[in-house]
């Protein structure tokens, strides 16, 4: 019991501080993948080509290229076009870039699903497309789309791991550097995934919260 | 021009040697993920509770935690008992056990999916229990889980550049060590970008048409 609590008195500062960075690249790569995900999903459905087009590339290239592969692009390749970013502002871009070609696909299909006959009641009723879209098909789709964005949130998360690669002192990097320090290996590494999956239940409970208020909201269930 | 087709042209062979690397851990970690995953549903479904509890809480851990954590997890924790492996093989075992836990969703699925008559009658019938999961049950269960496995194997295809952390030389540590000999980054990483793009895409396309023949009908 000592011991234990010698072990979370020497480590648990770092990795908390790890824990900070993990959760900054969590909640600034779903503020970006939410941005880039409506913004997309919705392009893709548009007429014009000069928006449905450079959407559907977006998707086709952050979801074929691999997260890994695309945070290594943007940390080592970008400079040769004189744009160097640093660690966190890259990590919080690639999650983002990466998660939103995933989310945009959520919100396509989700809208997709929403029924026909919703658009033509709406233009029966004399509202314009827009209109329609925000006030009567973006409701009943955002209820689809939350639990896969849940799932995606928590992919994200898991995601922010990577970006310990390009030097950021995120939990994965803080438990490397407290177990190169002590060699103290299983119980570090035990520690950040029982943190890890805190961190998961947390998100997921959220997400699950928010999809009872919207089918509430909705008047869904009763 | 910041892009110089010479070096690029240069790179490829070594670039394409890596690939083979990328593709034999997807193979062989899509093999353990398969097994494995399977194994999970179906100690999910024991009568006996503490085991199939503890498989619902493995899955579960597994899947919330991060791959790459998990590769440095087997890669540090393995040679403290005494079980020395090579990078690649942690690697493999990593990335399949990682995946084994989506799969075992995907399996459970399936199996619940099998109409409860076809128990029944396997029953009335009077087979044995290992008939009626072997015979019975898990064909009609695994059919309807092809192209979804199919879309893990792609997943994992894109996952295994987190290799590159213990040291094996897929294309990412490949691209990764030309840049750093050469200080040039931008042709071996947009090479390698490239190979992953034109891959899953032909895999995706591949998954499709697995979707359209097994997912209709029987």
């Amino acid at each position: 019991m000592t011991d234990l609590l010698a072990f979370l008195r020497t480590h648990l500062p770092a990795l908390v501080e790890g824990l900070r960075v993990t959760l900054q690249l969590t909640l600034g790569g779903a503020v970006v993948a939410a941005l880039l995900g409506v913004a997309a999903g919705l392009g893709r459905r548009s007429r014009s080509r000069w928006i449905s087009w450079p959407a559907h590339l977006y998707v086709e290239i952050f979801r074929g290229t691999s997260a890994m592969v695309q945070l290594f692009w943007f940390y080592f390749a970008l400079p040769f076009f004189g744009l160097g970013l640093p660690a966190l502002v890259t990590g919080v871009l690639v999650l983002g870039l990466n998660s939103g070609a995933y989310f945009a696909e959520v919100v396509r299909s989700a809208i997709a699903h929403v029924d026909r006959g919703q658009w033509e009641a709406g233009r029966a009723l004399g509202l314009d497309d827009r209109t329609i879209l925000s006030r009567v098909v973006m409701p009943q789709a955002l209820a689809m789309m939350l639990p896969p964005a849940g799932n995606l949130l928590v992919e994200l998360m898991k995601n922010t791991a990577l970006v310990s690669l390009i030097t950021l002192s995120e939990l994965t990097f803080a438990t490397q550097v407290q177990r190169a320090a002590t060699l103290q290996t299983v119980p570090l590494f035990a520690l950040a995934l029982l943190v890890y999956f805190a961190v998961a239940q947390v998100l997921l409970t959220g997400v699950r919260r928010l999809e009872r208020r919207v089918t509430a909201y909705r008047g869904l269930r009763a | 021009m910041i892009w110089s087709w010479e070096f690029a042209l240069d790179v490829l062979p070594d670039l394409l040697g890596a690939f083979v690397v990328t593709m034999e851990a997807t193979v062989a970690g899509f093999a353990v993920a398969a097994v494995a995953g399977l194994g999970w549903a179906l100690l999910r479904m024991v009568p006996v509770r503490p085991l199939a509890r503890a498989a619902f809480l493995f899955v579960d851990f597994v899947r919330s935690t991060p791959l790459l954590i998990q590769i440095y997890f087997l890669y540090f924790v393995l040679p403290e008992y005494g079980v020395a492996l090579a990078p690649m093989t942690i690697g493999i075992l990593a990335i399949g056990l990682h995946y084994s836990a989506y799969t075992a969703e995907v399996y459970r699925a399936g199996i619940e999916a099998v109409p409860r008559g076809q128990w029944e009658a396997a029953r009335a019938l009077n087979l044995p229990t290992s008939a009626i999961w072997l015979r019975i049950v898990l064909p009609q269960a695994v059919r309807p889980t092809v192209p979804v496995l199919g879309n893990y194997f792609i997943a994992m295809f894109k996952d295994t550049p987190l290799l590159a952390a213990i040291t094996v030389m897929e294309m990412l540590q490949t691209a990764k060590l030309i840049g750093a000999e050469s200080f040039r980054y931008l042709e071996p990483l947009t090479i390698t970008g490239v190979i992953f793009l034109v891959v899953s895409l032909v895999a995706s396309y591949g998954v499709r048409k697995l979707e359209v023949r097994y997912a209709i009908g029987r």
